[in-house]
């Protein structure tokens, strides 16, 4: 019996120990005071409504956390989602094939990609900038296209992949737990994931054990391009139009949803279930907030105060 | 104590594990240039960071101006007159002349916040004036030749009435012409009843410039010379201290005739010239140097992680084109960095992380899955041969003593299966157990067939393992030296520079 309870106390504290469990139990209070405050926050409408909003941030995320991991920064996701999405619905409008439409998409998207990645990695410019950059040149490159006119008219085929729901979970939080789990897999299970936290933890020590340090660092930013084109098109086919300016700030709520979540912008610490997590916070409280009637001006001064307050937990939580 | 500006006495100073000064005295006279000499870590630095405040000693005594003081900050030995200029310049290169003169110590208009921009001008002039040097003081200081830049710091310690002016290794990077203009200008300080504590390696200088030289070997004073009453043989004696010199256990080497690895006329950044040496199977090399000598810049070029401008590697008699470590490493040449917790080892992994990190590609299928089960297999089975001490492979590597730390690495570079190992200062900041099973290792390693390159500034220790001995300075390879030539005179007579007799070559 003794010894049954002390392996139990030694499971509670590993998971207490976690990195995540913190943050964990921060959403889990916050979600009991909405509730107490808001009741229908925990209402089957307000949940499937919430959960499709999460998911959406947490892929982008995923994909930021990737380049966050090894110190860098990808300020260029949120413009990549609006260019991703005008070049799929374009392409739909003019009468491309729906999935092929889709699939032009991507590859626009990841192209900015493959630019910050290569400019980062092999022409060394700051991450920061390049992909400061790169947001100007999706953005102008959106305005060029479109006008600044919604490109409507997008085909009811593929509308059910933001729409549409499958065992009565949207699509949108299936397709992220697809991107979840491989990207959880990746970081923990290959040598390319092993490679991320260690490049995060001492470049130097890395490039000298003879790992490509540029090969990686440039595949993180074609990763995190990836992902945001993927909530690009999502986002076309929720709206059932491309908008000039989808995706304006997500860079921020994807950055925001990783520190929160545990992820260290020095790179080498940080996990795909604390980006979740993260994720989940943002898009809880900015739900709760408009449930329980805070003007949207307070929503948005209380999330800031939320990231600098991860931020400085975690600072004190290293120390 | 008639007629000293400064005396240190019995200054003992200590760090974790280390005694890096025991027991030191040193006097200077007003006007006098001092050689401080001793080989890599006798504790010259440490003294002289004592001196300036950098560190508080554990005992002992300075006086200064015939006043005992005890700086905190290098900056009250500064106002007390007492300034270093340091071998790697501080300053700051995107500023002008003028602003570093005066950095910290601004000039304000009387009664304003504004800058006295005319009378530092005019200060900087007068002080540039008295040095002999003309310096542009409208470009940024990172335009300037490295000569240029020391005047400037040079002129700074004038500006703040300097009466004692600490130099490290002030002519490393300086051309003849500008060796020749510091001693110039280092004669006319002395004739204004200036000191000078000059630390260098070059031999020739020190004769030339000091008026006394003070010997440290192993953090104490083992004694002085009179410039010009000593000769550079006894110099170098004094440095290396002979009673010590025969002490070594010889290795039995079972090195065979192959030459398994072979640089040729390998020249590249920063001052790399000309390197050629081989490697025979299963034989140890030893590259000794002063620090500074080229020697992990030499190890660099070869393993392509500073791009070579000239000459060739080759591996078992096949030429080899190294761009990367990762190439390096797919040759089966492995390179054990000089400092670990900067280059060799991330921190806040664990133990196993760190020592598969070489290895992904033997542990990895198709997808790129690692295979945890023959990375524990393969983490245990090094931790038990190299006798790591350490409660569980899962815990973090910045946990572990510096000795084991340090072996992990090795295991890294064991589990490559290498065909030539270099090492680079396998034993540094490791304690005196570790270090003696370090050598056991690289012995067995070389025995089982595995050729190694031992690069270290410990002569001892190259002495006690080396086959043959290859010695650098300035870039160059000076001496090839078979192990029954080497000994700690003949090795460091090829390190110094402008020593008497220069060995030649012998293998």
């Amino acid at each position: 019996m003794g010894k049954k309870q002390a392996r139990g106390w030694s499971v509670v504290s590993t998971i207490v120990k976690q990195r995540e469990s913190a943050i964990f139990l921060a959403l889990l209070i916050m979600m009991a005071v909405i509730q107490i405050m808001a009741p229908n926050f925990l209402s089957g409408s307000n949940i499937y409504l919430v959960s499709r909003q999460i998911a959406l941030v947490a892929i982008v995320a995923i994909g930021e956390l990737f380049v966050i991991l090894t110190g860098g920064i990808d300020l260029s996701v949120g413009a990549i989602m609006g260019l991703a999405g005008v070049a799929s619905a374009g392409a739909m409008v003019a009468g491309v094939n729906p999935w092929l439409a889709i699939l032009f998409g991507m590859v626009v998207g990841v192209l900015i990609g493959v630019f910050n990645g290569w400019l980062v990695s092999y022409v060394l410019i700051p991450p920061f900038i390049v992909t400061l950059g790169a947001q100007e040149i999706a953005r102008g490159t959106i305005l060029i296209v479109t006008k600044g006119w919604p490109i409507t008219n997008i085909p009811k085929s593929i509308l059910f992949i933001a729409q549409g729901d499958l065992l009565r979970i949207p699509v949108p939080v299936w397709i992220m737990l697809v991107v979840a789990v491989i990207a959880q897999m990746v970081l923990t299970k290959t040598s390319f994931g092993r490679r991320i936290y260690a490049i995060g933890g001492n470049e130097t020590a890395t490039f000298l054990s003879g790992v490509n340090v540029k090969k990686i660092k440039f595949f993180l930013y074609v990763i995190a391009a990836f992902t945001a084109s993927i909530v690009g098109i999502i986002l076309v086919a929720r709206f059932e139009s491309a908008q000039a300016d989808a995706g304006t700030g997500w860079e921020m709520n994807a950055i925001a949803s990783a520190v929160i979540g545990g992820t260290s912008l020095a790179g080498g610490a940080g996990s795909v279930l604390g980006c979740l997590i993260g994720a989940c916070i943002i898009g809880i409280l900015a739900n709760g907030l408009v449930l329980m009637r805070v003007s949207s001006y307070w929503q948005t001064a209380i999330i800031g105060v939320v990231i600098v307050l991860a931020a400085v937990l975690d600072h004190f939580r290293k120390k | 104590m008639e007629n000293k500006i400064l005396v240190m006495k019995g200054i003992t100073k200590s760090f974790p594990g280390v005694l890096a000064l025991h027991n030191v005295d040193l006097e200077v006279k007003p006007g006098e240039v001092i050689g401080l000499m001793g080989e890599n870590g006798a504790g010259k630095s440490t003294l002289m960071k004592v001196l300036t405040g950098v560190y508080q000693p554990d005992s002992g005594t300075v006086t200064w101006g015939g006043k005992q003081v005890s700086f905190t900050t290098t900056r009250q030995a500064q106002v007390a007159g007492i300034s270093i200029i340091f071998q790697e310049l501080n300053n700051c290169p995107n500023l002008k002349p003028l602003d570093n003169l005066f950095l910290g110590r601004e000039l304000d208009r009387k009664n304003s916040p504004f800058l006295d921009l005319k009378t530092m001008k005019e200060k900087a002039i007068e002080v540039f004036k008295y040095l002999d040097v003309s310096v542009d003081m409208d470009t940024e200081v990172r335009n300037l030749s490295t000569a240029q830049q020391q005047m400037i710091e040079i002129a700074k310690a004038l500006l703040t009435n300097t009466s004692l002016l600490i130099m490290d290794e002030p002519t490393s990077s300086l051309s003849d012409r500008e060796v020749t203009k510091l001693f110039g200008v280092i004669r006319e300080l002395k004739s204004r009843g200036i000191s000078v504590i000059f630390i260098s390696h070059k031999l020739d200088e020190v004769f030339e410039i000091t008026d006394r030289i003070v010997v440290l070997r192993d953090g104490e004073n083992v004694g002085e010379l009179v410039t010009k009453n000593s000769t550079q043989q006894q110099l170098i004696t004094k440095m290396v201290g002979r009673e010590i010199s025969n002490f070594y256990t010889q290795r039995t080497s079972k090195a065979a005739d192959e030459v398994i690895f072979e640089v040729k006329n390998l020249s590249g950044p920063p001052y790399v010239e000309d390197v050629s040496f081989a490697v025979h199977k299963g034989e140890i090399v030893g590259l000794a140097g002063l620090i500074g000598a080229g020697r992990t810049e030499t190890a660099r070029l070869i393993i392509g992680a500073v791009k070579k401008t000239k000459g060739e590697v080759l591996l078992n008699g096949k030429l080899v084109e190294i761009r990367s470590p990762e190439e390096a490493v797919a040759h089966g040449i492995a390179y054990l960095p000089e400092d670990r917790k900067v280059q060799s080892l991330v921190l806040n992994m664990t133990v196993r992380d760190n020592l598969t990190m070489s290895i992904h590609k033997v542990l990895t299928n198709w997808f790129g899955i690692i295979n945890r089960t023959q990375e524990r297999e393969i983490t245990d089975k090094y931790i038990k041969s190299l006798d790591i001490k350490l409660t569980n492979r899962e815990q973090a590597i910045s946990s572990l003593s510096g000795g084991n730390q340090q072996k992990v690495v090795i295991a890294k570079w064991l589990a490559t299966v290498p065909r030539l190992l270099i090492l680079d200062e396998p034993t540094r900041g490791i304690d005196v157990h570790a270090k003696s099973e370090v050598h056991r290792i690289i012995a067995e390693l070389a025995d089982s067939g595995v050729s190694i390159v031992f690069i270290s500034s410990e002569l001892p220790e190259i002495l006690e393992l080396s086959d043959r001995v290859v010695v650098m300075r300035e870039g160059k390879v000076r001496t090839i030296l078979n192990r029954k030539d080497a000994t700690q005179e003949t090795i460091m007579n090829a390190a110094f520079s402008g020593s008497a007799n220069d060995v030649k070559e012998t293998a």
